[in-house]
């Protein structure tokens, strides 16, 4: 049985090279990403696997996510996902 | 056909025609000859002011398919291009092609005269904002040239560029022609860039807010080349001509950069008595001058000039008496007009005498050392200022292939990664200046010098500074960031990238 999210939460910042990360229960089911990036054409798939990646780490799998990108590494991404879900706990 | 970059491009191009390969940074230099220039001659009693812009377009018999040309001293704050281009269109003309030294933002209306089909070709040496943007979307009929600052001065002299009528914003004109940009409300320094425009344009409009009586002592473009002159309210926002004080970067990673850069400088043995030295006005290239005044303060050296478009920075260390003399082709702020205005050794420069490769020898040939930006640097050393590595045109070289060439020492310094994206790559999106004319990259992770310049490998592996390939600062990057996706553009061309002597070295696809 994985963990939900309770209420909504956010991480992060629209900083350059940072990742904004808000995190609402999904009462549908399943996990929902909304991403946009700076660098949607060059790495748009590679962040949404980090995201997606950390979330199952993370045993989640009901969520809605939402994420503006502005150019965060893949540890920043983790990081700002693991911290806005367990804040949302 | 392939340029010796081994860049494909088009053997003709329509709206520009038969292209020129580029063939190396020198390949172009030999006998030249520049155009005739052909003109109206004034009658003694004749009066030059016209009470509108409309009169004054109306005098120079506008006609389908013609060039008229703009500077950009007025930067960002410019209304002049917005305002003639308002003016043109009312009377219906079309097919026309703006020649303008730069573009900026609040150049946004010309976004839609490129719909209707008025302007259906562009030429500027740089370009931002909606305009850059639009023509990124293919929305310009012809592509777009692109030429550098001394680039566009040899394609006016040449009559590759023939501008029927040139439009020069001046701050203070008088009545009969003489323009000066150091008084008046809209004062913003020199205007290096008009010069030529101003020299072989069949016909010249001053467009001026501060009319004054005949002489406008100290001219900097003189009567003779002026046919009419027209009072408006303004010719630009006073905020966006000059910005503030530009700061020195805060930012650690940039003074680190910057520190590098200055040591490298050192060992390079040019940091000596008659130094030269151009920057950029960026946080990070003013970082650099920073270090590069304590060291000669430190060393007691007193330089030559320092050149290029001119900060309060270089004014500061120029009144230090750290360089014996400014070159200034534009000022960027406030300081460095009132020191172009009060200090005779506070030298103007025309866009030619800058950089143009097909004249007697432009200041760039001077220049010991050069600190460059760049979007994107290959491990071939070639660098783009003009794209962005998403494909948008956001920027241009400027003078950014001019320095390179000219300089003894070419600096590129830049971050590794930027927003995520490497800036290190195997083949930039869009050469702007080619790798033989770049001797260094300076990153905060370590330093690569070009391989042709073996000499200055030799005194830089004798200092501690991180010297390594630049395929081992690329490999730093792509660990960090992972590999990009490439990018596919589309077939349609939109801009077409000249070097300075006029071959193409490049061309910019739709995105």
């Amino acid at each position: 049985m994985g963990m939900d999210i309770k209420t909504p939460a956010k991480a992060g910042t629209m900083e350059s090279n940072d990742i904004y990360v808000i995190v609402q229960p999904n009462d549908e089911g399943g996990i929902i990403i909304e991403l946009e990036s700076i660098v949607m054409k060059q790495f748009g798939k590679k962040i949404k696997e980090v995201i997606l990646e950390t979330l199952e780490a993370l045993n989640i799998k009901n969520i809605h996510l939402s994420a503006k990108d502005r150019g965060a590494l893949d540890y920043t991404i983790k990081a700002r996902v693991e911290t806005a879900v367990k804040r949302g706990m | 056909m392939k340029n010796i970059l081994g860049r494909e491009i088009p053997e003709y191009i329509e709206g520009y025609g038969t292209v020129k390969a580029f063939k190396g940074a020198f390949a172009s230099l030999r006998e030249v000859e520049r155009k005739a220039v052909k003109l109206q001659s004034a009658e003694p009693t004749e009066k030059k002011v016209l009470s509108s812009i409309k009169d004054a377009i109306e005098k120079c018999t506008i006609k389908d398919g013609m060039t008229v040309s703009f500077h950009h001293h007025l930067r960002n704050g410019d209304y002049v291009l917005n305002m003639v281009l308002e003016e043109l269109s009312k009377t219906g003309i079309k097919d026309i092609r703006v020649a303008a030294s730069s573009i900026f933002p609040v150049h946004a209306p010309l976004v839609e005269h490129m719909k209707s089909g008025m302007v259906t070709g562009i030429c500027a040496n740089y370009m931002s904002g909606p305009v850059a943007e639009a023509i990124s979307r293919g929305e310009l009929k012809y592509p777009a040239i692109m030429h550098t600052h001394g680039g566009r001065a040899r394609a006016i002299e040449s009559g590759d560029i023939s501008i029927d009528i040139a439009f020069i914003a001046a701050p203070t004109c008088d009545t009969y022609g003489n323009i000066n940009g150091v008084e008046g409300k809209s004062a913003c320094g020199t205007l290096g860039y008009a010069v030529p425009d101003a020299m072989y344009a069949e016909k010249v409009v001053a467009i001026t807010d501060n009319l004054i009586p005949y002489p406008a002592c100290p001219i900097e473009i003189t009567q003779e080349y002026i046919d009419f002159v027209v009072e408006v309210e303004s010719i630009g926002d006073p905020n966006g001509i000059v910005s503030g004080t530009t700061q020195i970067t805060k930012d650690p990673v940039g003074l680190k950069i910057a520190k590098m850069t200055s040591e490298v400088i050192e060992a390079s043995g040019l940091l000596k008595k008659g130094f030269s030295f151009q920057t950029g006005a960026g946080g990070t290239s003013l970082a650099v001058a920073d270090y590069v005044k304590k060291l000669m303060q430190q060393k007691d050296i007193k330089g030559s000039f320092a050149a290029g478009g001119i900060t309060g920075y270089m004014v500061e260390m120029f009144e230090e008496g750290l360089f014996e003399s400014l070159f200034d082709v534009q000022c960027f702020d406030l300081k460095a007009v009132e020191s172009y205005r009060e200090n005779k050794r506070h030298q103007n420069m025309s866009a030619s005498m800058y950089g143009n490769p097909h004249n007697k020898g432009a200041v760039v040939n001077n220049l010991d050392v050069m600190i460059l930006g760049a979007t994107e640097i290959d491990t071939a050393f070639n660098a783009n200022v003009t794209t962005g590595s998403n494909g948008m045109i956001m920027g241009g070289s400027g003078g950014h292939s001019d320095t390179a060439a000219g300089a003894k020492l070419a600096i590129v310094v830049t971050q590794l990664v930027k927003g995520r994206l490497p800036i290190v790559v195997d083949d930039v999106t869009t050469v702007t200046t080619p790798g033989e004319t770049i001797d260094v990259l300076v990153t905060e992770r370590g330093i690569a010098v070009n391989p042709k310049r073996q000499d200055l490998i030799e005194k830089l592996e004798k200092t501690k500074l991180p010297i390594m390939s630049i395929e081992e600062l690329k490999q730093i990057a792509e660990k960090m960031t992972g590999t990009p996706e490439k990018i596919e553009a589309e077939d349609q061309l939109v801009a077409v990238i000249e070097y300075r002597d006029g071959t193409v070295i490049d061309t910019v696809k739709k995105i």
